[in-house]
């Protein structure tokens, strides 16, 4: 079984869009929406849900404001700043405790050290993992819940589960759409991927973007390739990238130019090559799918 | 005064809003700006700072002293996040999984336990050509937490009255866009008119309303008829501060790191237009809080 993860570091360079397509294209393949604070596949890939279930993220602290006895040692041991003096209606204070759940890290310090047991801590639903059915196979998403934490734990749940699937319906392919940066949700997209594909644009953020993703992608031991979104719009800039991949030993997969159609096919809920098989754009992805799955022929196998 | 610059959603033109809208608020008055998406920070792509000053920023972690562990596994009973466990009876410290909550060192009954360090990555300035000073984080490549260093960068930021803050805020609705957002006077939302930036700002702005943070959209991209977003914002009663149109020649002057309100006379009057908007909506909300 293989993975692939596509990446980009910087926002908005086409990841979605591109991954929609690839896993239109792609015959027998799990597709994992990784983005999960933004989550975006499912608006332009044709789906039915069939699973669901709920996300249980770490633990928050909560403060049972009766048996608070206002020592304070909540507070003075939060690293977190979330320990804060509860006030009463006229906003006088009440001498006992209360925690920001917002900036609650989960640690348990607090209640750890507690003297009365009046905090409790306990496990939060931070969101809701999907499972679906597509064209071409399963599809795993989720939606984790607003401003909560945990994303990469969210992320790693996720690729656990399409392994599993991949392994039980003898899948040989999982293709994650992975978030922008380089942080949490990132690291967890691609750690154990096979390889990645990274998905740049001809600006001075892309370059200066996917140079950050490829470093990241090293340090994990994946196999890196590269496209080349939007090439058109500055191809001096594109140049520049095609020389960087020569340069870094970095398989160059395609270009593929603005297209109008790409947006239509968001539109209609679709990937471009369902919508528009013969426009520009989808051409040339399909030529980037071409290259990635020969690219992808001369990786060794995974041991385990 | 803390505006920041925010999206839900990557690439809808964030750095490119919040980097000329700091370029007309210096020609008015005094303004810093601050890139708090340190995992790819950009803004000083375009600002091409002088005079960069580095300090590199780390977050504590456990630092063991074997000789005087005796093994008792408290550390490794309070650690939530697994970053110190007892192996083969040794202890071994997890440095990328520590949070810095400091409860392994506050239960350790022998004192061998001790503040180390993990390098997050660095906080820079410097200061544009136009005089501001922009203040931008560096996620070291290999970290996984970014908000530790956002309230570094945000640390640097003086909220003064007679002072704008502009804040690049990261894309997503998770920790690190929560962390930049919070505490900031008002939230400028960079919208693109795709089905996908639309899911992507009703996001942010139900986490915003969270936060209690007042906000208004600009739209990217634009295109000359009414959209989806026009639809959404009206329905929410969002205020449009302004739409900067879709244009090809846009997009290059972007590409190459330059500022629209330089390139482009139709943009910079937009960017004026936002400017003024904003500025008469804080300094109202401000008077009313003297008047309080």
């Amino acid at each position: 079984m293989r993975e692939l993860t596509i990446i980009s570091g910087k926002g908005g360079t086409g990841k979605t869009s591109i991954t929609a397509s690839i896993a239109s294209l792609a015959e027998n393949r799990v597709v994992i929406d990784a983005d999960v604070d933004a989550a975006n596949l499912f608006l332009t890939l044709e789906h039915k849900l069939i699973e669901k279930e709920p996300f249980q993220g770490g633990h928050k602290a909560r403060i049972d404001i009766d048996s608070c006895v206002g020592c304070a040692e909540c507070l003075n041991r939060c690293q977190f700043d979330a320990v804060f003096e509860k006030l009463d209606q006229d906003k006088k204070p009440t001498g006992k405790f209360s925690i920001d759940p917002i900036s609650c890290e989960g640690c348990g310090v607090c209640a750890h050290f507690c003297p009365t047991g009046a905090i409790l801590f306990e496990r939060q639903i931070c969101g809701e993992k999907y499972i679906s059915t597509t064209a071409n196979g399963p599809m795993v998403h989720a939606r984790l819940g607003i401003a909560e934490e945990n994303s990469g734990l969210l992320v790693s749940q996720l690729r656990q589960r399409a392994r599993e699937i991949a392994k039980k319906q003898k899948i040989p392919l999982i293709i994650t759409d992975g978030p922008p940066g380089i942080g949490c949700p990132v690291i967890a997209s691609i750690s154990n991927a096979d390889a990645l594909l990274v998905v740049t644009e001809p600006t001075i953020s892309g370059m200066h973007d996917m140079q950050r993703v490829i470093r990241l992608g090293r340090q994990m031991n994946a196999a890196i390739y590269l496209c080349i979104n939007k090439a058109d719009l500055n191809i001096e800039a594109s140049e520049k990238i095609k020389e960087f991949c020569n340069h870094n030993k970095i398989k160059f997969a395609g270009e593929i130019p603005f297209d109008r159609a790409v947006v239509e096919s968001m539109k209609m809920g679709q990937s471009l090559v369902t919508y528009s098989p013969d426009s520009e754009a989808s051409k040339a992805v399909k030529l980037v799918w071409k290259n990635v799955v020969e690219f992808m022929g001369d990786l060794k196998e995974r041991l385990i | 005064m803390i505006i920041t610059v925010a999206s839900g959603k990557g690439g809808t033109g964030k750095t490119t809003v919040a980097v000329n809208l700091a370029t007309i608020a210096a020609e008015k008055g005094s303004v810093e700006l601050f890139d708090c998406d340190v995992e790819e920070p950009n803004a000083h792509l375009f600002v091409k700072p002088q005079n960069i000053t580095k300090k590199e920023v780390s977050t504590m972690i456990p630092s063991v002293d074997i000789a005087l562990c005796n093994l008792c596994q408290e550390c490794e009973k309070i650690c939530r996040f697994s970053a110190i466990n007892i192996v083969a009876k040794k202890i071994m410290v997890f440095a990328d999984m520590c949070h810095s909550c400091k409860g392994c060192l506050m239960v350790c009954p022998t004192g061998a336990i001790s503040e180390g360090a993990r390098q997050l990555g660095s906080v820079l300035t410097g200061y544009s050509k136009q005089g501001f000073k922009l203040t931008w984080g560096e996620l070291r490549v290999g970290e996984a937490m970014s908000p530790p260093l956002i309230k570094k960068v945000k640390d640097e930021i003086n909220n003064l009255y007679n002072l704008i803050s502009i804040v690049d805020a990261p894309p997503g609705t998770s920790c690190p866009a929560i962390t930049t957002l919070r505490d900031s006077d008002f939230a400028l939302l960079v919208a693109e008119e795709t089905p996908f930036g639309l899911n992507d700002l009703t996001l942010t702005v139900e986490g915003l309303k969270k936060l209690g943070v007042p906000m208004a959209i600009v739209i990217n991209r634009a295109e000359e008829s009414k959209g989806i977003i026009d639809d959404y914002a009206e329905h929410e009663n969002i205020e449009i501060l302004g739409k900067i149109p879709f244009s090809k020649e846009a997009a290059k002057i972007c590409s190459k790191g330059l500022f629209l309100v330089e390139e482009m006379a139709e943009i910079r009057a937009i960017f004026q237009k936002i400017y003024q908007k904003i500025y008469c909506k804080i300094v109202k909300t401000e008077n009313k809080g003297e008047i309080k």
